[in-house]
């Protein structure tokens, strides 16, 4: 019946819209990939955040304030979109700030050093632009929407991160261990961005069945780590993986195995950063609670 | 340094260091919209103030490796960004002014002033508007608001007499008509209509706060230069 | 504790530079008609990309459903009156 007319409207390709019927499951598992997705946007302005007051040219720090607050908007983009589902994004906030909700284990871990940020651009958004590229087809259309969006802005934001980089790289010894460092400490957490490998996964079925992932996660984490390799080489810095060779059959990069048992540490909450992220989100919230009541207060006496 | 270079000077000055104090707030602010909506200030301000040191010399070299005492900026903007109130008030106050300054700089005798002048006031004229819709929000919303938004206008009052300080400089340019004179009563009437409707109380005139522009600073301009200086300082000649 | 989940709601939409029609661009909470504008200006209009913005109250849209699309919406295929290549015209002459 009903959910026949919709896995043929997903098999035909069509776009489900906020009114359209739609399995129950459906709508639960968009709000939790959404929502995650726009949590990750706001948690992520965080690390990056941290070296804006410290940015060592005009240039770099214009650059990464406009990216940060790119974030802030890709994660209001999103929060609008999940809202469609029937949620508001006060509830959704609350999931986040009492620790109920995920978001990309990655912004759990510190930046210690200007390159980090170049890292963060090359490798944390070089990652998400393979997969929003994915999701830009995804089934719902919301969701579809703000991806396309997203992806208009994020192109810059890991050219800016390649760029600060290859600077790096090629300046002095001190700025070439400072970028190998980062390298080092940032590669292997944003392969764990792609998630642990489809038959691990709970979820990829589902979502794959209903057109919201069309791609697994490991041909996405592939294509990542085949871009990557040519760009790293590019620019002189190693991969931290020795195992990494060019496999003439595939014609991908192999590479070696992921640590996941630090990558369930890290979702776990037991990350270098996950009690100082949602603190300082909360903190946030806290501190502005008087800002909000003020703005609803002035507009509760000015209502015409 | 001639007076055209010190003029512009402190015009940079007044924006990167304000422009920064805005930048502390991303992924802190007490909303979404208002993080993207203080990055956008923030944004417009720093790059003013690259503009207008290009006029003078090389922005990094001057923004950089310039101790505190050769940082002419005015004293209201190196303040500690305090609460959001406090940010939003002296945002109002520096604006206000700077879009009446802008404004008539536009009209400069040098077309490159004029020019950079002209954008500054469309982006000024914005932060003039977010800025005052804030203060209305905050003056006139709770009981909690309305005092911490008259602490902070109480706080800063005394340093708003040096935006209107017209020296040795100011004369030198207003004479060929590359700088305009500053009208202290426009601005007044303007800040004064908004505090007013935001049913705040314009504090008294006392002993006006100054030294800035002879680079006689507050002890926060040293913290915030030493942050943001670190890594030029740290690695000396290095490209970023 | 007050989040701004309660906060209205307000669809946006953008006109880009050229003459293009308006186009809905998302949504943005604020708690009036001035600051949904600027939060709207903010979010989506920060490149450049629009020379204006509507902001309307979420609750003020009425909308078609779901169940109007069959019959609200006529199938057009079969009255090709309303499609120009219906009409013939002389060769040769614009119209």
């Amino acid at each position: 019946m009903q959910e026949t007319e919709f896995d043929a409207r997903i098999a035909a390709g069509e776009t489900i819209e906020p009114k359209d019927w739609m399995p129950e499951r459906y709508r639960k598992q968009l709000i939790r990939m959404m929502s995650q997705h726009a949590h990750s946007e706001i948690v992520g302005m965080l690390p990056e955040g941290n070296w804006i007051t410290r940015a060592p040219t005009l240039r770099r720090k214009m650059g990464l304030l406009a990216k940060v607050q790119d974030e802030a908007g890709h994660g209001l983009y999103i929060y609008c979109g999940t809202e469609t589902l029937g949620i508001d994004r006060s509830e959704l906030i609350d999931q986040l700030l009492s620790g109920k909700a995920k978001y990309s284990s990655i912004f759990n871990y510190p930046t210690l050093t200007w390159a980090d940020i170049g890292a963060i651009g090359w490798f944390v958004d070089g990652a998400a632009i393979v997969n929003q590229t994915m999701l830009a087809k995804a089934s719902y259309g919301p969701y579809a929407r703000a991806m396309i969006r997203i992806c208009k802005e994020e192109n810059f934001h890991k050219r800016q991160g390649y760029e600060i980089m290859a600077t790096l790289a090629a300046g002095t010894p001190e700025q070439h261990r400072m970028a190998q460092d980062a390298v080092d400490r940032w590669w292997w957490p944003s392969l764990m961005m792609f998630g642990p490998s489809d038959k691990d996964s709970p979820n990829s079925a589902e979502l794959t069945k209903w057109g919201v992932k069309r791609k697994g996660n490991d041909e996405l984490r592939q294509r990542y780590v085949n871009l990557s390799v040519a760009q790293a080489k590019a620019i002189e810095l190693t991969l931290p993986d020795p195992a990494l060779k060019f496999n003439e059959t595939t014609g991908d990069w192999d590479f070696g195995p992921i640590d996941w048992d630090e990558f369930q540490r890290v979702v776990r909450g037991d990350g270098p950063c996950n009690r100082e992220r949602l603190e300082a989100r909360n903190a946030a919230h806290r501190d502005g609670a008087w800002v909000r009541q003020a703005a609803e207060a002035y507009a509760a006496k000015h209502a015409h | 340094m001639q007076p055209l270079h010190t003029y512009c000077l402190r015009l940079a000055d007044d924006r990167l260091v304000l422009g920064h104090r805005l930048s502390e707030w991303c992924g802190h602010a007490p909303i979404l919209e208002e993080d993207i909506a203080l990055a956008n200030i923030a944004l417009d301000l720093i790059g003013q103030a690259n503009l207008f040191y290009g006029l003078v010399g090389d922005p990094d070299q001057l923004a950089y490796l310039r101790d505190g005492i050769d940082y002419q900026n005015a004293l209201i903007v190196e303040l500690p960004k305090g609460d959001f109130a406090f940010t939003i008030i002296r945002q109002f106050l520096f604006s206000a002014a700077a879009l009446y300054q802008m404004d008539a700089l536009s009209r400069s005798t040098n077309a490159d002033l004029g020019g950079i002048a002209a954008k500054a006031t469309k982006e000024t004229r914005y932060h003039v508007r977010h800025a005052g819709d804030w203060v209305l929000k905050l003056g006139d919303g709770t009981d909690e608001s309305h005092r911490r938004a008259q602490d902070a206008l109480n706080a800063l009052w005394r340093y708003t007499g040096e935006l209107f300080l017209v020296d040795a400089v100011d004369e030198a340019l207003i004479a060929e008509g590359l700088a305009p004179r500053l009208d202290a009563a426009q601005w007044r009437e303007t800040v004064t209509d908004v505090i007013h409707r935001a049913t705040l109380t314009v504090p008294d005139d006392g002993y006006m706060q100054r030294g800035g522009r002879q680079g006689r600073h507050t002890e926060a301009l040293g913290h915030l230069l030493s942050e943001m200086q670190i890594l030029q300082r740290s690695h000396p000649g290095a490209k970023w | 504790m007050s989040g701004n989940g309660e906060w209205p709601l307000w669809e946006v939409f953008v006109q880009p530079p050229g003459g293009a029609p308006f186009e809905h661009a998302g949504s943005v909470h604020a708690v009036d008609a001035e600051s949904a504008l600027q939060n709207a200006r903010d979010v989506y209009a920060r490149r450049g990309e629009a020379v204006n913005i509507w902001v309307v109250p979420t609750g003020a849209i009425t909308a078609s459903t779901p169940e109007d699309q069959g019959p609200f919406f006529e199938p057009g295929n079969d009255k090709p009156y309303r499609h120009p290549q219906f009409y013939t015209s002389p060769r040769g002459v614009r119209v």
